[in-house]
């Protein structure tokens, strides 16, 4: 063991504290499969998973007295082990079990639900009790949790081969530091090194303080491993029963933001993920926009929004600006407020026969989206901050296209999304912002109310595709849908921007 | 009555003590038969006078009675006229579904109604809510239903009824009354109501 050890200095690269397994290094560096990595394409990939699954079998065999020799026995191809994988390039991703603690379980879980969320890995799951010998652990202790040693996590023993035997790209482990805090370690299988490795302090994992930072772990590992914005540290607040919730990206967490009794509308998040904009409906028959700060648990009302039936705000990408949609007798229009100076309150439309409403910020705060009915039906349109080139946004045919509603930007400003009407059911769609080209995402049941996630890939939705309605999620590039929410009747979902850590004191 | 009683009991008290004073050892002289005359003349005059009194106070409370009698009952007759014309006032517009359009007939029918009873009193004011099915985007029918309300008011404004009188609300798809999810209960919640904000106390039915 201690030859081991003196050899994964030897062998270890990459940033971060080297950690890696000689014996797996030599065991691949001998292996057939070298060549399928050193030049994988898409199709050659799949194979060499295949290959890797079979060798899994036998590399379990082999553990515990060794890894030597099955790379010599000939693999078949086409064999599957009952797990299954999407031919694709998405990199595998295995979080790997043990040392075994309640705190240390939860953080892996939420890691884990975390890293299928984002849809950027085939994700890796296997057998619990097979999952048992996958797991790092200190070389002097195997099976038993060791205290890690003077470098940290260097003396445990990552078995890389037979993580890329499994057809991982990445490994993620979750280890106990000396100093009582975790480790988030993210492994790069292919080159045998710990790309990065991510403090957490201990918290309760029940405490819903301490889920934050293991999303934020989360996007640190999608980050370091594709180069891509992750989604777990944000939210999506929505309305329900005349409350407004707020849940964690992965669903968990629901905390109602207001009080029960008041009826609120039409949430949104503002650029920080520390306050939410939303719409109170008086028991007058007026609306008024509160501002929630979420961190000092105070509540205020934007003083001109206290007259009219005020709603739909949007907060401007620095946080200083809101708009939102009046009614009155004067029907339906847009308004803008100076919400860092409090003042200045200004109409950007109006639409005499006509209604405009559900105005949305460009990321770069310079163009607000928004719905009209001046040509009849609804239509997205499009106009400067200060209410001026107002044009036709997201093209459509007279008397062919049904009527279209809530366009959301998303956050790299190249996508815009809105549902409109299709054969009498409201159905997402995904305008290019730069060639206008148009697609539609959802088919199965009524659609609506899209927002995008912080990395511009999901979008969080109304759906009744079940039955009753509830937020779902889908995945732009795959597809993939998921149900977001549990609660019966949710509706009008907004999707936070990464939640800012508060500023220290 | 009330007079008649105190005497009767101060006489009997007399006579009780007169009746005790027996078991003194003087002889008491007879009654003086002026004096008893003068007493029975005195409460013939009593009795005379409060049949008087009691006869103009019955007369007057049955004049009380039939005074309050009469403006009872017209109190209520203008509370059912009252209760009427807001009947009538509450009576719901209906719409198509996405429309805002005043439909003829029946809808048309009840908002002239509503322009009667606006011209007939003219201190009303009223509140025009409008409503929406649950299809249909949540801020799109906040909009929609104020369009609804608009409308609605639109009709008696253009038939002179001032702009002031009127106020509109909208509701959106926030408060069906019918929740049911199906055309029936839709048809039913696309809407508009109206509320009584001032003036309201005492109104007149409209001469048809």
């Amino acid at each position: 063991m201690m030859a081991v050890s003196a050899h994964v200095v030897s062998v270890c690269r990459g940033p971060g504290p080297e950690v890696c397994g000689s014996k797996a290094a030599q065991w691949q560096s001998r292996g057939p499969y070298s060549p399928h990595r050193a030049g994988a394409t898409a199709s050659g990939r799949t194979g060499a998973r295949q290959q890797r699954l079979l060798s899994l079998l036998l590399a379990a065999l082999f553990i515990p007295t060794g890894l030597l020799g099955q790379d010599t026995i000939p693999v078949e191809q086409g064999v599957r082990l009952g797990i299954t994988y999407t031919p694709g390039m998405r990199p595998g991703m295995l979080v790997l079990n043990g040392p075994s603690r309640e705190l240390l379980d939860s953080v892996r879980a939420i890691l884990q639900r975390d890293m299928e969320f984002s849809d950027r890995y085939e994700m890796i799951y296997l057998p619990g009790g097979d999952s048992l010998v996958l797991g790092v652990s200190s070389p002097s202790e195997r099976g038993g949790l060791g205290p890690a040693g003077e470098g940290g996590v260097a003396e445990h023993y990552v078995n890389y081969a037979l993580y890329s035997a499994l057809g991982a790209d990445y490994a993620v482990s979750v280890l106990e530091e000396s100093d009582s805090s975790l480790s988030v370690n993210v492994y790069d299988v292919q080159g045998q090194a710990v790309r990065t490795s991510i403090r957490l302090e201990e918290g309760d994992p029940r405490s819903v303080e301490f889920r934050l930072p293991v999303h934020r772990a989360s996007d640190a590992v999608v980050r370091t491993s594709t180069g891509e914005p992750g989604i777990a540290a944000s939210r999506v607040v929505f309305v329900s029963g005349g409350r407004v919730y707020s849940v964690d990206s992965d669903g968990a967490n629901r905390r109602s933001i207001t009080p029960a009794g008041a009826r609120a509308f039409s949430p949104t998040w503002d650029p920080t993920g520390h306050k939410v904009a939303f719409a109170r409906l008086a028991d007058d028959g007026w609306g008024s926009i509160v501002l929630q700060d979420l961190i000092a648990g105070t509540q205020s009302v934007v003083a001109a929004t206290q007259e009219h039936l005020n709603y739909g705000p949007s907060i401007s990408p620095d946080g200083r600006g809101l708009v939102f949609s009046r009614g009155w007798d004067g029907g339906t229009d847009i308004f803008a407020y100076n919400l860092a100076q409090n003042c200045c309150l200004e109409r950007l439309t109006v639409g005499r026969l006509s209604d405009n409403l559900s105005p949305a910020f460009s990321p770069d705060g310079r163009r607000i989206a928004f719905e009209s009915t001046r040509v009849g039906l609804a239509q997205i349109y499009v106009m400067a901050v200060d209410g001026t080139d107002q044009e036709l946004f997201a093209p459509y045919d007279y008397g062919v296209t049904g009527d279209s509603h809530s366009p959301s930007w998303s956050p790299d400003g190249l996508n815009l999304a809105f549902h409109r009407t299709v054969a009498g059911s409201p159905q997402i769609f995904v305008m290019d912002v730069r060639n206008r080209t148009v697609r539609q995402l959802t088919s199965a049941g009524r659609n609506e109310d899209p927002t995008w996630a912080p990395d511009g890939r999901h979008i969080a939705f109304k759906s009744n595709r079940t039955g009753a309605e509830q937020v779902w999620v889908i995945d732009i590039e795959t597809g993939r849908v998921r149900q977001l929410t549990r609660l019966g009747g949710a509706r009008m979902p907004n999707w936070s921007a990464l939640i800012e850590e508060p500023n220290q004191p | 009555m009330r007079l008649t009683l105190p005497i009767t009991v101060g006489v009997a008290a007399i006579l009780i003590a007169a009746a005790c004073g027996g078991g003194q050892p003087e002889i008491v002289p007879g009654p003086d038969p002026d004096s008893i005359a003068r007493e029975q003349a005195r409460r013939d005059s009593i009795a005379a006078a409060q049949a008087r009194a009691d006869s103009i106070r019955r007369a007057q409370e049955e004049e009380e009675r039939i005074r309050r009698q009469r403006t009872a009952d017209s109190i209520a007759a203008l509370r059912r006229e009252t209760e009427e014309v807001r009947q009538m006032i509450a009576r719901m517009v209906h719409f198509d579904f996405d429309r805002y359009a005043i439909r003829p007939g029946e809808d048309t029918q009840v908002l002239e109604q509503k322009l009667a009873v606006l011209q007939t009193n003219a201190n009303l004011s009223l509140e025009i809510t409008g409503h929406c099915d649950e299809r249909g985007t949540d801020e799109y029918n906040m909009a929609l239903g104020m369009r609804r309300a608009n409308a609605s008011k639109q009709f008696l404004v253009d038939r002179g009824i001032a702009e002031s009188r009127i106020t509109v609300r909208s509701r959106g798809e926030e408060v069906p009354v019918d929740s049911g999810h199906n055309e029936d209960a839709w048809a039913q919640n696309r809407r508009s109501e109206f509320r009584v904000t001032a003036g309201g106390d005492v109104l007149k039915r409209p001469g048809m």
